[in-house]
């Protein structure tokens, strides 16, 4: 087996509960290709790594049941930069937390590589987690927790200096191998949380909110640092984070939560572009949200009316039939100013300018009331017109911008 | 130039303030400190230095001391001197209550330990809500005298106590098993007596133990026991240390028990000393007696702690 389970086979505990790579569904599992020292090869190509197959996990009993994952199901394929993004208690840490074994799921199957992992304990699943309070062992240095994982698995001693060395240069830290976790910075103790999950090779790599601790420059030091291991390493990430930003910029997929539920999984393109549901369109990026009326629908696009009799045509997903007074969502970069009230398909008063430094927000107060609209302009040198607090303005949607989505 | 003389002026007002500020807070720490050095200076250093003198005395034929110097108090710890052609004889009488009671005490800490153990981490993974009630019932011993407690104990164990009248009501004996006043007694009393010692420093370890590290061990693919050696055990060590010497050094010293319990039969260190200064008048013998045992605990002390502390620090 390509992640020694020679010696948990035999550990004592558990004996009733089969380790992964017991042959019992008849799939044999292959040798691990490759190998730390180059891009490991997957073993099965666009297949899946984890496969998530209606998962409930219901905390509590009786009356104060909570439903923290509520019938999900999803795929996560080899290799891949898988994200679970979600507001605070929408299940993304439940998920992660069942895929690690730490907790156990109510009703479901946990896939991995095709088994059934669901009911192992963490001990025996070739998967590591990188903790958000990196949990690292304080008693240990910084070489020892990078290699406990590795003298857990009962291997050779010379083995684990030479996988220590080579994780330390990994992830940088050769000069602070012999100090204490404690005397090292976040940033330090979180690229030895890395290290030390990494060191065991697992088959997936979960991440907890692993930056959620870093001030603003040492997380996107680390996201690129985090995109560069993922890649050099070709082990399959899944990280967990409630930072949309964070998770559009890292990922390969993303799987969009909220309240136990996946809402959407796609490319960040296809969240951010194609939102599926009015609370993704909403968590994700900015979002202006407008009232309208459908008039008439044709082959995915509806023709929608203000109140100020101005019509839009705007997509809407499949699967969902937008009829009467429905909601358009407009990105704020996708809409323009015009100076000229009358050219905009709406019109509204400036409210607010607000000022970013690469770009400028335009609060306008609509003229049919609701909301402020809000406009983004890239800044360049040559603005070519600039608008005062309290002007007539009239908003312009480039195409395709407008979308009808289900509330 | 002139610069740097108008700069160094606020510069030495401010070091002389801070200088000043420093003499102040450490004077205010001496005075502070001042009624604990009163009280180990008087309870703790002053008596100490009374048994030292006095065991560098002659005794007394009704008790009390002769002012004259001797070190025979230190040469009958292990020798006797013969009566007629006073010469020193190898007697290991003491030393052999000595070694007894320290077999006493470290049998006494060990179970201990093997049985707080599991018990602190029982207390410390309850929902905190839960985990006082936990602490006040370790607590609860406490309530009551030992001497009372160590009676009640007398009476659980005598010949027609509450075991042995059950077994025997019960049918499984038809004699009853003696156990009082036997080296089982001691043992016994002295386990009731401490095992609170061992486990409040314990729980008190475990409390503050930082749960997400297990986790993060079994995760790591070690088991339930390599996670309990390789974590729990060593971030629990400083209430490891704290409850063993809690138990070791009063089992060491342990008076009540062992007199009640072992019926003065079987003699431990402080019932030895104790016979010093009633039925043997013998003060300087008993101090002598006294600063041994303190050496002793003390050079105990001091290796072991060297070697766990090590431990911790060495991972």
């Amino acid at each position: 087996m390509g992640i020694a389970f020679e010696n948990q086979l035999a550990a004592p505990q558990l004996p009733s509960r089969p380790a992964y790579g017991d042959n019992q569904t008849g799939t044999h599992l292959p040798e691990r290709a490759g190998s730390l020292n180059g891009v490991i090869v997957p073993e099965q190509p666009g297949k899946n790594a984890i496969e998530v197959r209606g998962v409930r996990k219901v905390f509590g009993t009786g009356e104060n049941q909570v439903a923290a994952l509520d019938t999900v199901s999803v795929s996560i394929r080899e290799n891949e930069f898988f994200t679970l993004l979600g507001p605070s208690g929408c299940g993304k840490t439940t998920l992660l937390r069942l895929i690690a074994g730490f907790d156990f799921p109510t009703a479901g199957e946990i896939l991995l590589h095709g088994q059934d992992i669901a009911p192992l304990p963490p001990f025996k699943r070739p998967v590591n987690t990188v903790f958000q309070s990196y949990a690292l062992f304080p008693h240990m240095t910084v070489a020892q927790n990078i290699g406990f994982g590795l003298e857990m698995l009962g291997k050779a001693r010379a083995e684990i200096e030479a996988r220590v060395a080579q994780m330390l240069k990994l992830v940088k830290m050769e000069a602070l191998k012999a100090r204490r976790t404690s005397e090292i910075s976040g940033g330090q103790q979180q690229r030895v949380a890395l290290a030390r999950a990494l060191a065991p090779q697992p088959k997936v790599l979960l991440l907890d909110e692993p930056l959620s601790a870093l001030d603003y420059k040492l997380r996107k030091e680390m996201q690129i640092e985090l995109k560069r291991l993922q890649h050099e390493t070709g082990i399959t990430f899944i990280f967990v984070t409630h930072d949309q930003e964070e998770a559009l910029t890292m990922s390969d997929r993303i799987a969009v939560m909220s309240a136990g539920k996946i809402l959407q999984v796609g490319t960040p393109r296809d969240i951010y572009d194609r939102p599926a549901e009015r609370f993704v369109a909403d968590f994700i990026g900015e979002t202006n949200f407008l009232p309208g009326t459908v008039v008439s629908k044709q082959a995915g696009v509806a023709t929608v009316k203000f109140a100020s009799s101005a019509t839009i045509s705007a997509g809407y997903p499949e699967g969902f039939d937008p009829t009467g007074e429905v909601t358009l969502v407009v990105r704020p970069e996708h809409a323009d100013l015009v100076p000229d009230p009358a050219k905009g398909t709406i019109a509204g008063t400036l409210a607010n300018i607000v000022y970013f430094g690469t770009d400028t927000h335009y609060h306008v107060k609509l003229d049919g009331g609701g909301e402020n609209f809000i406009v983004r302009h890239q800044n360049s040198r040559s603005s070519p017109v600039t608008y005062a607090t309290g002007a007539k303005v009239g908003i312009q949607f480039e195409e395709d911008a407008a979308r009808v989505l289900k509330d | 130039m002139t610069t740097a003389a108008l700069s160094s002026v606020p510069l030495s007002k401010a070091a002389l303030f801070e200088a000043q500020a420093v003499k102040i807070s450490a004077r205010r720490n001496r005075l502070l400190s001042l009624p604990a050095l009163l009280i180990i200076g008087i309870f703790g250093v002053l008596p100490l230095i009374i048994i030292c003198v006095y065991s560098f005395l002659v005794a007394a034929p009704y008790g009390g001391v002769q002012w004259q110097f001797s070190t025979d108090a230190y040469l009958n710890f292990l020798f006797q001197r013969d009566i007629f052609d006073d010469t020193l004889q190898f007697t290991p009488d003491f030393l052999i209550i000595y070694l007894r009671s320290f077999l006493f005490a470290v049998v006494t800490t060990v179970i201990c330990l093997l049985l707080g153990f599991p018990t602190a981490y029982f207390m410390a993974t309850r929902p905190p809500a839960q985990r006082n009630w936990w602490v006040l019932l370790i607590t609860i011993p406490f309530w009551s005298n030992l001497l009372v407690r160590t009676l009640a104990i007398m009476f659980i164990i005598r010949d027609e106590g509450l075991i042995n009248n059950a077994l025997i009501g019960l049918g499984v004996i038809d004699k009853p098993i003696t156990m009082l006043y036997t080296n089982f007694a001691i043992q016994l009393g002295l386990l009731y007596a401490f095992l609170p010692f061992m486990v409040l420093p314990l729980y008190s370890s475990l409390e503050k133990l930082d749960f997400r590290l297990i986790e993060a061990a079994y995760d790591l693919y070690a088991t339930r026991r390599q996670v309990l050696w390789r974590v729990i055990i060593p971030l629990s060590k400083p209430g490891i240390i704290a409850g063993c010497l809690l138990v070791f050094i009063p089992a060491l010293g342990a008076y009540v028990t062992p007199l009640i319990l072992g019926g003065g039969i079987h003699l431990m260190i402080g019932d030895l000393i104790a016979q010093q200064f009633g039925s043997g008048r013998n003060w300087p013998l008993g101090c002598a007696q006294a600063l041994i045992l303190m050496t002793a605990v003390l050079v105990a002390l001091y290796f072991y702690v060297r070697n766990t502390s090590g431990k911790v620090q060495h991972g």
